[in-house]
């Protein structure tokens, strides 16, 4: 019997060496990954996210930290994994949500409180939805139909004005919007129709379904590959009109010479919806006292007066200048449609359910 | 001990499972003691061998699984079947069945209609070049789907050579998915029916002739009722392949055009429906397994009677007009099909907008115009070695183990070689039920204690792994079962430990199988998308989910970034490949 448990013994030898490869890997894999000291702070965003290379360097100087930004996708898809990875976040601190989507990662516990300095500074309507200190509001803008003035100056057409027009057979096969699944402008823009047609949007939609608009899955493709009047297309675009922000206008004629007297695109100001932007510091962040000094500097009046020029959206502080660009070629309505932080929590995941399985993508 | 005492007291040696030649060597010594201590040790060492595997088959795909189940059908603690009844009544959902029902069948259909005359060519014909084509024909096959789905992309998207060069849009129809599939799948049915084809005694389709039938009377009643199992079997492979299509669809789709692999992804990424897509996953897995059991029955019965003869002896110089425009033909289509998309990969990646040059090359290796973008693309090829390598070790590991305890058990019968084959499927799993349920299962239960991995790199080796293993075990299984046995116990008599044994005896006769089984593993790892996409970090992306990306953002600068590292994965797998064909010279292996 001893022999043969010799035998067995030796014979498991190949499940010890297994457990210990095992147990070495884990080990590897417990200490890989942590090479980042205390000097860095991640900055976990979306595609868009840019900022100037000297503003970066004046925040590194004044703090001792240096920036490293990590961009995860489009802003849903940011803002979903970040969800998915609560608990162990990839960065010390999230930029890129919106108040579309807020509730999702505030609700599921994604971020840690924090109060930045000089949010005295930002008006309390762009404060809603940010009571306990989870998020702090850094930009905002207007999510707005663009049309390309030439080709309805081509058409000797005038351009739509309101979210009916759109669903007018003269404006057929026209349209090209953002999956509101996927893209923020895209449920921007159905949260508008929602704002505009209350129940009875569905009915509006299939209005815009048989009047052939187009979804594709993100903004870039949308503005920059489909519409027709955007410089980034070169004029390759099928669709003159697109669901882009207020501020799209100004970034067509950037660095125009001789400015000219109009911007090539216009903005339907009927169907423009109130968007703003937020960070927050993630809960179990590495480095918390880096992530509250980014923070702070995102609200700071050097980072909101760099913004608007690199990501193209209006600063939050009331003190913040605005470019020339801006005031000069922006085009804003006066009244956008916009919808409390709650009502967008209690519905938006019943909404775009509804709404993707009506246009389906 | 309680378990090997359990398993020797079954009715003794009985070599039915996969048994070959020397399954019964047990019962060549005659001194029973001598029998029931080699019995035990035997038993012991299979188990020994069997647990490794069998314990991370339960971690990374049993627990995964469940967790998937419990996720769609049990959210809150408490069994909700009726969840099923819920998310089939989406119409939406109806539509993504319907599309990826509609498109595995249209692309099997397309891959049989043309794939069957090069099978012939390839079986029945002897020309010059025949064995390197044979070779070409696999290329596609290893691709990466991502890079596929470039490629088609380049040729039939917007803004692709087609698109430019003679304005022709494709306009999101199906048709550039169905190509893709076409391309890489054609060499399932060559090699499948080509095979069998080429075994196929011409002489019985002759005798059939003299007996007065006509060409017609006689292929029909004579050849294609040979054929059927096979060609049944290459369309079954085929759809499947198609029917769980991940990266190619996700590539190329247009509006309304998703299947169930895709909404999964979708339904976890972009929506955050965590228990839809659980739903929609169970649904995927039960289709998926029960068109690998018919295909299980079809190879069995597959294994009929009928006079087969080396295929040199059935393949001839074609002869007269037909057979030779016939050849030709099938050569044109193959260059057709296999070499303009890939061209126009190369093509697209080099066409900058100031001419031809190699800037798209050059971005990919500095980080992008603002220097905050935090990783270059570049350091994908450097995050996927790595991953493929450690996902290559891993799958070498396991997937050797299991087909070292799959040969061990030989002689033993009973209950123990039902044992031995119900392993032997389990291994097989994770290759049909596709890579997006071992993804989306290691997303939602490898998060929590005490399996905790989702901070750990680790996370994606594994989930490579997985994929990789059912093929380093069909590689090894018949290099290994081809050892003869007698040459182990000789050295066991000559005083040998089972160690020393496995190491002088076995590791040099199937060191080669071993080459060949980490080089496919390789190249599986490299181009994994479905489950890599998953868990891949965003600071730690592979090649492919970085092309992904690139090609999910607009502008042609992210274009033409996808298409220079689509050309840059697709040779890397290409170099594999060619490497691997060289190793191989003999036609081992069970696919």
């Amino acid at each position: 019997m001893s022999h043969t448990t010799t035998q067995v013994r030796r014979a498991a030898a190949p499940l010890v060496l297994f457990l210990a490869v095992l147990a070495l890997a884990g080990t590897l894999a417990g200490c890989g990954g942590d090479g980042k000291g205390g000097h860095t702070v991640t900055l976990v965003t979306h595609d868009s996210f840019a900022v100037s290379r000297p503003v970066l360097r004046e925040f590194t100087r004044r703090t001792g930290y240096k920036v490293r930004v990590l961009r995860g996708g489009d802003a849903g898809s940011a803002v979903n994994q970040a969800v998915l990875n609560k608990d162990h976040p990839q960065g010390d601190v999230f930029f890129g949500v919106d108040n579309t989507l807020l509730s999702r990662p505030v609700d599921k516990g994604v971020f840690a409180p924090y109060r930045a300095k000089g949010l005295a500074r930002v008006p309390a309507r762009l404060r809603d939805g940010t009571e306990g200190h989870k998020v702090t509001p850094v930009d905002t803008g207007q999510i707005c139909v663009n049309y390309d003035r030439a080709y309805f100056a081509r058409k000797h057409l005038g351009p739509p004005r309101t979210l009916a027009d759109l669903a007018k057979p003269r404006y057929r096969n026209l349209l090209v919007t953002e999956n509101a699944a996927t893209s923020s402008p895209g449920l921007g823009f159905l949260l508008a129709s929602v704002d505009a047609y209350g129940s009875h949007w569905r009915t509006y939609w299939k209005k815009l379904r048989a009047n052939g608009v187009e979804t594709v899955d993100g903004w870039e493709q949308a503005y920059n590959d489909r519409f027709s009047g955007s410089r980034g297309g070169k004029g390759k675009g099928d669709r003159p009109l697109v669901v882009s922000y207020a501020s799209s206008p100004p970034v067509e004629v950037q660095g125009e010479k001789p400015a000219p007297a109009k911007a090539p695109t216009g903005v339907v100001r009927d169907t423009c919806f109130q968007q703003t932007e937020y960070a927050g510091l993630l809960a179990g962040a590495e480095n918390r006292r880096g992530g509250e000094a980014l923070l702070d500097f995102l609200l700071s009046r050097r980072f909101q007066e760099d913004m608007p020029l690199q990501m193209f959206v209006d600063p939050v502080r009331e003190d913040a200048k605005r470019p020339k660009l801006f005031t000069r070629y922006g085009e804003e309505a006066e009244h956008p449609a916009t919808m409390p932080a709650r009502t967008i929590a209690r519905h938006r995941e019943q909404w775009i359910r509804s709404w993707t399985s009506l246009i389906g993508r | 001990m309680d378990v090997a005492d359990r398993e020797i007291a079954g009715p003794g040696p009985g070599a039915e499972d996969a048994a070959g030649p020397y399954g019964a060597e047990g019962a060549r010594s005659s001194d029973p003691a001598g029998l029931r201590g080699a019995g035990r040790r035997r038993a012991a060492l299979r188990l020994s061998l069997m647990a490794p595997p069998a314990v991370f088959f339960a971690l990374f795909f049993g627990w995964p699984v469940a967790a998937i189940v419990a996720r769609g059908l049990r959210p809150g603690g408490r069994w909700q079947p009726a969840r099923i009844g819920e998310v089939l009544s989406d119409p939406y959902v109806l539509h993504v069945l319907w599309f990826t029902v509609w498109q595995a069948a249209a692309s099997t259909a397309l891959t049989l209609l043309l794939g069957l005359p090069g099978a012939y060519v390839f079986a029945r014909f002897d020309f010059p070049g025949r064995e390197l084509l044979r070779a070409v024909v696999t290329v596609p096959f290893v691709l990466p789907t991502v890079v596929v789905g470039s490629a088609f992309l380049g040729l039939l998207g917007p803004g692709g050579v087609l698109d430019e060069w003679w304005g022709l849009r494709t306009g999101g129809g199906v048709w550039p998915i169905l190509l893709a599939h076409l391309f890489l799948n054609y060499a399932v049915v060559v090699r499948t029916v080509g095979g069998f084809w080429s075994q196929l005694d011409p002489r019985q389709e002759e005798a059939a002739r003299t007996l007065g039938a006509s060409r017609a009377a006689a292929w029909r009643r004579v050849t294609l009722p040979a054929l059927a199992p096979s060609v049944g079997a290459a369309a079954l492979m085929v759809f499947l392949f198609t029917f769980t299509s991940f990266g190619v669809v996700q590539v190329l789709r247009g509006p309304r055009q998703s299947t169930l692999e895709v909404e999964i992804y979708r339904r976890t990424a972009a929506l955050l429906d965590l228990p839809t897509a659980a739903v929609l996953t169970l649904l995927q897995f039960a289709a998926v397994t029960a068109l690998l059991a018919v295909h299980a029955w079809t190879l069995r019965r597959r294994s009929g009677t009928l006079g087969l003869v080396p295929p040199e002896q059935t393949a001839r110089r074609p002869r007269g007009r037909g057979e030779w425009a016939l050849l030709w033909g099938v050569l044109a289509f193959l260059a057709l099909l296999v070499l303009v998309p890939l061209a126009v990969l190369v093509e697209r990646s080099l066409d900058t907008p100031h001419g031809y040059g190699l800037a798209f090359y050059r971005a990919l290796g500095s980080a992008s115009a603002d220097a905050s973008f935090a990783v270059a693309p570049l350091d994908a090829v450097g995050n996927s070695f790595a991953y493929a390598g450690v996902a290559t070790l891993l799958a070498l590991l396991i997937g050797g183990l299991a087909a070292a305890a799959l040969t061990a058990g030989r002689g033993a019968g009973g209950v123990s070689g039902t044992l031995v084959r119900g392993f032997d499927a389990l291994l097989m799993l994770p290759l049909g039920t596709s890579a997006v349920t071992v993804g989306f299962g290691f997303l939602i239960a490898l998060d929590e204690p005490p399996l905790d991995l989702r901070s750990s790199w680790l996370l994606v080796p594994l989930a490579q792994a997985l994929v990789g293993v059912p093929f380093v075990v069909r590689t090894l299984l018949p290099a290994l079962r081809a050892v003869d046995v007698r040459l182990r116990e000789a050295a066991a008599v000559l005083g040998a430990s089972p160690w020393r044994a496995w190491r002088s005896v076995d590791l040099p006769l199937v060191r080669r199988a071993v080459l060949v089984s980490a080089g496919f593993a390789f190249a599986v790892s490299l181009g994994e998308f479905g489950a890599t996409v998953f868990i891949a970090r965003p600071d730690a992306p592979t090649l492919p989910v970085a092309v992904a990306r690139l090609l999910g953002r607009a502008g042609p600068a992210n274009y033409g970034q996808a298409m220079a590292m689509s050309t840059i994965l697709m040779l890397v797998c290409v170099a594999a490949l060619l490497a691997l064909e060289r190793i191989r010279t003999d036609r081992s292996g069970e696919f």
